[in-house]
């Protein structure tokens, strides 16, 4: 999926993690996290939002992405409707690879 | 026996913080909304975030209601699409005014249930009944759809409808309630009521689930975790009504292994009613965890 326009998604509120996306031309995937919990679960939240982009197909995007402790149902739920926001499309999970 | 519905404890879609824990405050059912509670702007991010929730949570022997969007609104279909696959226990449509909407849901969802492979009739249906319109319909409502598990009366829209506004005793909804609950009744299914907004006001609150209660609602909805045990109490039968339904039930199993047609305890004869409220009885004080023997 090719991101065209800023995506957004999510809320600060505690339990939840805010993801802005937008297109990063040629360059691939980069994520850009801020977290609370950024020592302990730092690693598996990039993980969670990098398989769900792949899932999705995109293949260039610049992730910023503010974590209040979400869990990674969550998470995946933010890029997705993120991703979807950004591409104007209407992609579920069990649409996507 | 059917599955209690005392409590029925709402919490808004988009939150992720409240759908993980929901379950653990012990409502009997807990209900997802993606309908009022989420602004026009992110019923996407609302569904997708329900969906996977309930891909990924395990709320043990709670039922699971998602309530969805109208069909007559531009979210209601794809709601279905998302919620059906997420195979929640039930589906509580909203404002609900003739049995054609009942049918039309029911027939997506057979949609939907078939091509993914789902038995038929696996998610079922609630709907919640919020005009004078639905209320006049009330019993073709209730008797559209095998799915069918309850109706619910969901007042702020009624006493809208009505021109009038809610009040503590209840008045405008004596009718509402009323004709709720006898169409539930005819239909074999539960009558749940609407839910009270000062989360402040106990007394009021505590005389509302009194009311319906004595009325016959099987159960409420309600909006904070801190209603729970209000409801759960008032619903919790006597010691006394406790000790004549085990009585009853014993005397109903002696009489069935001496193959007698005819049941008397202490001298009174007990018939089918007296037997289903006794089981009634039981039913909501083993919820309660209270000794049955």
């Amino acid at each position: 999926m090719k991101i065209h326009d800023v995506g957004m998604a999510g809320t600060l509120e505690s339990s939840d993690i805010t993801i802005h996306i937008e297109d990063n031309e040629g360059k691939g995937i980069e994520i850009g996290l801020k977290s609370t919990v950024e020592n302990q679960f730092g690693n598996q939240i990039r993980k969670v939002i990098y398989e769900t982009l792949q899932e999705l197909e995109v293949k260039d995007a610049l992730v910023c992405a503010t974590d209040k402790g979400a869990l990674d149902c969550t998470i995946r739920s933010r890029v997705m409707t993120a991703v979807n926001r950004a591409c104007q499309s209407n992609t579920y999970p069990w649409e996507a690879k | 026996m059917s599955r209690l519905r005392r409590t029925m404890l709402y919490v808004p879609g988009n939150n992720p913080g409240m759908i993980r824990d929901v379950h653990i405050y012990g409502a009997d059912a807990i209900m997802l909304d993606l309908e009022d509670s989420v602004s026009l702007n992110e019923k996407d991010a609302a569904r997708m975030l329900v969906y996977n929730s309930l891909k990924t949570f395990d709320y043990g022997k709670t039922e699971v209601v998602v309530r969805v969007n109208g069909l007559n609104t531009p979210f209601g279909r794809d709601d279905l699409e998302a919620i059906v696959r997420a195979k929640p226990d039930t589906i509580r449509l909203p404002k609900t005014e003739t049995p054609e909407d009942v049918k039309e849901a029911d027939e997506l969802i057979s949609q939907i249930e078939q091509k993914i492979g789902m038995k038929h009739g696996t998610v079922k249906m609630m709907a919640a009944i919020e005009s004078a319109l639905g209320v006049i319909n009330a019993y073709q409502i209730g008797i559209a759809s095998k799915r069918l598990t309850g109706i619910a009366i969901g007042a702020e829209d009624f006493v809208t409808d009505l021109k009038t506004t809610r009040s503590l005793d209840g008045i405008e909804l004596l009718t509402a309630r009323s004709q709720i609950l006898f169409a539930a009744r005819a239909a074999g299914i539960d009558a749940l009521d609407t839910v009270f907004s000062d989360i402040n006001d106990e007394a009021g609150f505590t005389n509302e689930v009194k009311l319906i209660k004595q009325l016959g609602f099987d159960g409420k909805s309600i909006i904070n975790p801190r209603q729970i045990e209000i409801v759960h109490r008032i619903f919790t039968p006597t010691e006394a009504e406790v000790k004549k339904s085990t009585r009853i039930i014993e005397a109903i199993k002696e009489a069935e292994s001496k193959g007698s047609g005819v049941i008397s305890l202490n001298g009174k004869m007990i018939d089918k009613p007296i037997v289903e409220r006794a089981r009634r009885v039981l039913q909501l004080a083993d919820a309660a965890k209270i000794f049955v023997k």
